[in-house]
């Protein structure tokens, strides 16, 4: 039986130009797909999308589907137009958790695409900005369908919700010589450690993990993430002289001067007369720029690791606020080193779900009781790299002042003694 | 009789090394460097001589499941058969011999996808749910994101900014997309029109009145129901209470507007990560194309392609020349809205005479 098509005049001019186009691709699935369910959900998706374009408004409202077991996951979502748009009154997205670094083979995007059209509308995303596979509408038992289907293969569900969500990492060691630590084995314990929390919601508000190889942060973890892990080193960066001087013939003194030397945020780094480069390891802050630019000359040093840093986020509710350092340096490399890292995860989610308000992030929490308060909550010590600056204000009450002194002096002394 | 139910497996997060090209497995931790031979295109060196090469090209990321297996039958005919997907939703091919490079280009643009977005491109826009399935959209990030992507195309394709341009796409001020070089989000200009019928059965006030950044609701009593008022004089427009109460409906055809913000960036290099400043508001929501917002943008990158230096994000470019310096070569009004007053904003003020003339 044919369909009746909506009208779309507004959609149908985002079918012209170059960029591909996602209207396009939702009418091949009405007009071409052989299943009638896909071609019906697919037109009064199209019907509502073009009413909202008229109208200038959203059209679909939460409200609450889980999967058996679980209580998120799925982003319900309901029609409020559905007595004009009934095939797709009922619209789920189904968010699941990627393969670490983002990985496929083509063989498992088909199976996921063959599962998909079966329960499904036959649209998904890779990926959603905190990083899910976005399986894009179905009905409340085409949930558990589907999920039941991919979870038999090796796939689960991501956190919607207040709640531990999909965490991310970058291609990192797979593919990219600035990498300090192994990125998807970092990602994997931190969040499979929590699958009871990604699954159900019970904390004051969502939780994020982001994993970025090295400081160019390629994940965004430092601005999105609750709990950000960069990786970096500590020992001297790696200069190959021989590249360096051949990156000095090939793009000449001055491109060199203007764009690496120049533009190193602590002035530590010199070109020798003889068009070697000299850098002040104990002033670089590891930025990146430099190895950015002179990607063969110039690479991490050995001694790797990862800084963590807590608090990142976006505007709701106080406004951004960037992650704060609360682990300096730690190595990556035991058994131990990722049980450690574990912990300190443990421990921040722990406070965070005793001590924030409701729908308060980790850094809005930071915020209001002080980093202090949250450090000796989750047992670290206090580290001048965790500040830009001192204070400046003076209105401190700080009668205890030589026991903490003293606490700093034999840290000092026990970090010596090794 | 009770359904019978599977119990999940709580298996988490895919180990990616099942997915992973055998050379990429091999190499894992061994990359020495990467030359970029042209626009889309990668070649990562191991310490022991293997090659890798990448083709990365962008899609309309929301995929329908025949474009999904269009690009794995490239994947397979000209590929390798390994993809992954960057943080910007593009997908990238890995191939271990430089010869598949030339006919996997050709044959994913021949398809209609745009082989680009690496080093100093334009990158894809990064982008939201918009009307197609969030519950709070102002406007379409996707629709936004095609028809603005049909004029940046050239600037995805080639390598003529200074440095990587990422621009992102929100269609709340909830800002799912997150910070851009430019940004390009949804500003509500109106408080919100509260449905009072609805209010006392569909929200749960307090939580309602504790989300309100600047304390501007408050519990009421109208036409003798529980409901919710709104200091109109405090609010700041933010919508951060339609979520949980949809009867505050804050999205409006004429007065949700678009605003742009330049200047975010992410990573470490040369300056700390930066967060992105409003440089225009008051832009018109207007589907199907937004044309515009276009133009701004357009603006925006015209000034930074020609002025900023090379390795120069639009941050880097901002700090040298100054944001006078930057309203002059925009061509964009400077006006009450651009002196912040939330919290912390003193910082953000001139206090002492460095001045550019
Ligand atoms: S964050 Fe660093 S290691 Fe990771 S992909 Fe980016 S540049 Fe490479
Ligand atoms: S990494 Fe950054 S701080 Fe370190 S030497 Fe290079 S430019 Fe300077
Ligand atoms: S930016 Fe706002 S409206 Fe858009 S998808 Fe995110 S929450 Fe929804
Ligand atoms: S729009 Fe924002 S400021 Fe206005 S009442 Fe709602 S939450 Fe408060």
């Amino acid at each position: 039986m044919a369909i009746k098509k909506h009208d779309t005049p507004m959609l149908d001019q985002l079918e012209s130009g170059p960029w591909p186009s996602f209207i396009s691709g939702i009418k091949r699935l009405r007009d071409e797909h052989p299943d009638e369910r896909i071609n019906k959900v697919t037109n009064d998706l199209l019907g509502q999308l073009e009413h909202s374009y008229e109208t200038r408004k959203g059209y679909w409202k939460g409200g609450t589907v889980s999967v058996y077991g679980y209580g998120g996951g799925i982003i319900p979502r309901f029609s409020e137009v559905g007595k004009q748009f009934p095939e797709s009154k009922e619209f789920h997205t189904l968010r699941v958790q990627p393969p670490a670094g983002n990985m496929y083979t083509t063989d498992i995007l088909r199976q996921l695409g063959d599962s998909w059209e079966k329960w499904g509308s036959g649209l998904v995303t890779f990926h959603g900005q905190t990083g899910n596979i976005m399986f894009i509408g179905t009905d409340t038992p085409g949930t558990q369908h589907f999920f039941d289907e991919i979870n038999d293969y090796g796939f689960d569900l991501g956190g919607a919700g207040p709640c531990v969500r999909t965490a991310m990492c970058c291609v990192g060691a797979a593919r990219c010589e600035q990498s300090c630590c192994n990125e998807q084995a970092i990602m994997r314990s931190l969040v499979n450690n929590f699958t009871d929390d990604v699954h159900r919601p019970a904390l004051p508000y969502k939780f994020k993990f982001k994993v970025s190889g090295c400081p160019n942060d390629c994940q965004n973890a430092i601005e999105r993430a609750d709990f950000a892990v960069i990786g970096t080193w500590r020992d001297e960066m790696k200069v190959d002289q021989e590249e360096v001087k051949a990156f000095v013939e090939k793009k000449g003194r001055k491109y060199v001067i203007d764009n690496v030397i120049s533009r190193c945020p602590t002035n530590c780094m010199s070109l020798n007369d003889d068009d070697t480069l000299e850098v002040d390891n104990r002033n670089c802050v590891r930025c990146m720029h430099c190895l950015n630019v002179m990607v063969k000359a110039l690479s991490p040093g050995d001694d790797k690791g990862v800084t963590v840093l807590i608090g990142g986020k976006r505007t709701l509710k106080i406004g951004d606020l960037m992650g704060t350092v609360v682990v300096p340096f730690m190595k990556m490399d035991s058994e131990e080193d990722y049980e450690r890292i574990v912990e300190i995860a443990e421990e921040t989610i722990d406070f965070f779900a005793e001590n924030a308000l409701e729908h308060e992030r980790t850094g809005e929490m930071i915020e209001r009781i002080g980093l202090v308060n949250f450090l000796e909550g989750i047992g670290l010590e206090v580290d001048p790299n965790m500040v830009a600056e001192p204070r400046r204000s003076s209105y401190v009450r700080m009668d205890t002042w030589e026991e903490e002194a003293e606490k700093w002096f034999k840290r000092k002394a026990e970090a010596a003694a090794g | 009789m009770a359904q019978q139910h599977r119990t999940p497996i709580e298996s988490g997060a895919p180990d990616g090394f099942q997915y992973m090209h055998p050379v990429m497995r091999k190499n894992f931790g061994q990359w020495k460097y990467h030359e970029h031979p042209r626009p889309g295109v990668l070649l990562h060196v191991a310490h022991g001589g293997d090659k890798i090469w990448t083709v990365k090209a962008g899609t309309q990321r929301i995929l329908d499941v025949f474009t999904l297996r269009k690009l794995c039958d490239i994947g397979d005919k000209y590929g390798d058969g390994y993809v992954r997907f960057t943080i910007r939703s593009n997908i990238e091919y890995m191939v271990e011999d430089e010869a598949k490079v030339e006919p996997l280009i050709n044959a994913l643009e021949g398809e209609g996808f745009v082989v680009g977005g690496t080093k100093n491109s334009v990158a894809m826009i990064s982008h939201t749910q918009g009307w197609l399935h969030c519950d709070i959209p102002g406007t379409d990030a996707s629709g936004v994101v095609k028809a603005m992507m049909d004029e940046l195309i050239d600037d995805f394709r080639g390598n003529n900014m200074p440095n990587r341009v990422h621009i992102t796409t929100s269609c709340c001020q909830i800002n799912c997309g997150g910070q851009g070089d430019i940004a390009i989000n949804v500003q509500h200009t109106k408080p919100p029109k509260i449905n009072h019928d609805l209010v006392g059965n569909v929200c749960e006030r307090p939580s309602v009145v504790a989300r309100c950044p600047v304390a501007a609701i408050r519990p009421a009593l109208v036409n003798g129901k529980p409901s919710l008022e709104v200091d109109e004089k405090k609010c700041i427009c933010c919508g951060a209470c339609y979520p949980p109460c949809p009867p505050m409906q804050i999205n409006d055809p004429e007065h949700s507007k678009l605003s742009i913000w330049v200047g975010g960036n992410h990573s470490n290099a040369r300056s700390k990560p930066t967060f992105q400043k409003l440089v225009a508001a008051g832009i018109p929501n207007n589907p199907p194309r937004w044309p515009e917002a276009t133009a701004i943008v357009k603006r925006i990158l015209k000034a930074y392609q020609s002025d900023a230096r090379d390795w120069e994000r639009i941050n880097d470019w901002i700090e040298r020349i100054g944001w006078p310096r930057f309203f002059e070569m925009t061509n964009l009004p400077f006006t009450k809205f651009h002196i912040d007053n939330w919290r912390g904003a003193r910082r953000s003020l001139n206090a002492s005479t460095h001045i550019r003339f």
